[in-house]
């Protein structure tokens, strides 16, 4: 058997297929360098954060007395003492702003996705917008007004939770709201086809079928408001002593211990505030790969 | 197994618009029937009013008489939920629950009306299998993803999944628009054991399939587009596609329309 000689090539090529002209390819080039550049310019500030964050902040890091003590007794002057107290604090108060959060933010976008219709729907979502842009500072204004001014009682974890609360609920409701949006409508379809009433549809089909976007959107929440400074200044005054108790008693929180020495320029109070730093980055990326690794295993089997 | 249902005097509407207007027929039992007709003469919306599924859409509503062997579906004591157990549904496209294992995705039905019994869960997915002709094929990997088998394996899960609770009905929504013609063949075969027992109701766009699977034929039409569909004649399938007594079915099988 022979091979089969290929075609010649045509030396000359119609006109509608020639390659483009140099006006063309000048273009594309422009377009790929400024969409590069565009892309480095957004990332250098983050890389530039990490690298100060890391350099300045992790030799502390390394000491087992960082994650084991508190700051209790430790003076700006004197170095050693941990972040203990600030951890724990941060997670407790949001572990409990989680805690209310949740439910509240995912059966509003139930009702939004599933149920609401007409004005009331309507009304809802418009308040979440409403919510999504409130500063960080008028929630906590808004908390101490009620919480201190009208009821009389005292700066505790358990008031910086609940403002926390009003600025991650409208996160959870519009990333729920989006998970759900994305199940598709003839899986609910086939199941009140099965005569499976509407609750159960929600709760067996719905909910498990958007669980990874769920938790992944929540875990976002979470990684934001962990970050929230102004409710910590304004309704939970630091302390450097461990402080398990939501209810009584100052509670110190990652934020306040870095403002706490920000304006230091002892050497031991400016580790510290680094490190500080350094941990509070670290636990919201913690929470961002958790959001991942959830979202790997649980995701739709495919 | 298997009713009889007697629609008389049915309009449909999404709101205020009147999709389907004025359709009245008998659907034998353990029989099928097919409904055919040009897109959007309103045959898939009346099918979904047969199990009130018409009305879970937003505006979706219904005027007249749907009877399930002289019981009124639509009579203001009855529950939709139970009428969609008495009268299953297969769609267009394959949807398993992409969660859920094939065996999860068969025992569905079932487990989210409260049947717990393990033995009789089992029971029930190997008989809805190989009702489904789909027990050899998969009874080796009952715990894999229902996504993962192929098109025409999931519609007939979903038919697994449809006749698995028992219903006296079985409708179909095009099951076979978006499989391949060896998987249509075995849906087709499908049909025609499951008609010993079910009542069976196929939408579809495909002539020869009504020809080939039903023993009454059904043609929607419409006068024009936003006008009612209407059911123009109902009859014996043989008699639609070699005599049929109104000129415009007579057009539509022998393509001269639309």
């Amino acid at each position: 058997m022979t091979a089969l000689a290929p075609p010649e090539r045509p030396t000359v090529v119609p006109a509608g297929l020639a390659k483009p002209s140099g006006r063309r390819s000048v273009t594309n080039l422009a377009a790929t360098v400024l969409v590069t550049l565009a892309f480095v310019i957004a990332v250098v500030p983050l890389v530039w954060i990490l690298w100060t964050v890391l350099s300045k902040g992790l030799t502390l890091l390394f000491d087992q007395q960082w994650w084991l003590n508190s700051q209790r007794g430790i003076t700006s002057r004197r170095e050693g003492g941990g972040a203990y107290h600030a951890i724990l604090g941060t997670l407790l108060q949001a572990a409990v702003t989680a805690l209310i959060s949740v439910p509240i933010g995912v059966l509003t976008a139930i009702y939004l996705v599933e149920y609401g219709r007409g004005r009331l729907a309507r009304a809802v979502s418009f308040m979440v917008d409403i919510l999504t842009g409130i500063p960080s500072i008028v929630a906590a204004l808004f908390i101490y007004a009620l919480w201190v001014t009208t009821f009389g009682l005292d700066r505790v974890g358990v008031s910086v939770s609940f403002a926390l609360v009003l600025l991650m609920v409208p996160v959870v409701v519009r990333s729920t709201e989006e998970m759900l949006k994305l199940v598709p409508n003839e899986l609910r379809e086939a199941s009140y086809a099965l005569g499976v009433p509407k609750w159960r549809t929600i709760s067996s089909i719905v909910l498990p079928t958007a669980f990874s976007g769920i938790v992944t959107g929540v875990l976002l929440g979470l990684a934001r408001v962990m970050g929230e400074t102004a409710p910590l200044l304004i309704l939970g005054p630091y302390s450097k002593s461990i402080n398990t108790d939501l209810f009584h008693g100052f509670m110190a929180a990652l934020p306040t211990m870095i403002n706490q020495d920000r304006t230091e320029a002892l050497q031991p109070a400016v580790e510290r505030v680094w490190a500080a730093a350094l941990t509070l980055v670290l636990l919201v990326m913690a929470l961002n790969i958790l959001g991942r690794v959830v979202a790997h295993f649980s995701s739709v089997r495919k | 197994m298997g009713k009889r249902i007697d629609v008389r005097d049915l309009n449909v509407y999404y709101g205020t618009f009147k999709a389907v207007e004025d359709v009245t027929m008998t659907i034998e039992p353990r029989s099928v029937t097919a409904f055919i007709g040009p897109s959007g003469c309103g045959k898939s919306t009346y099918l979904r009013t047969l199990n009130r599924m018409h009305e879970v859409v937003p505006g979706g509503r219904v005027e007249g008489y749907v009877g399930l062997d002289d019981q009124d579906l639509y009579a203001s004591s009855v529950d939709p939920v139970a009428v969609r157990r008495t009268v299953g549904m297969v769609f267009q496209r394959p949807n398993p629950f992409p969660t859920m294992s094939i065996f999860d995705n068969v025992a569905s039905g079932l487990r989210l009306n409260g049947v717990r019994n393990k033995k009789r869960l089992a029971e029930a997915v190997e008989t809805s299998l190989r009702g489904a002709n789909l027990w050899t094929e998969v009874k080796d990997r009952l715990d894999k993803p229902g996504a993962g088998l192929s098109g025409g394996q999931q519609q007939r899960l979903c038919i697994a999944r449809a006749i698995a609770v028992e219903p006296q009905v079985l409708l179909m929504d095009e099951p076979c628009s978006a499989l391949d013609p060896i998987s249509t063949l075995a849906i087709e075969d499908l049909i025609c054991q499951l008609k010993n027992r079910y009542t069976i109701v196929i939408v579809t766009h495909n002539m020869q399939q009504a020809s080939r699977v039903s023993d009454r034929t059904a043609f929607f039409n419409l006068a024009a587009t936003g006008k009612p569909g209407r059911l123009i004649e109902m009859d014996a399938t043989q008699k639609i596609f070699s005599n049929p007594s109104e000129r415009a079915t007579e057009d539509y099988i022998s393509g001269r329309f639309g």
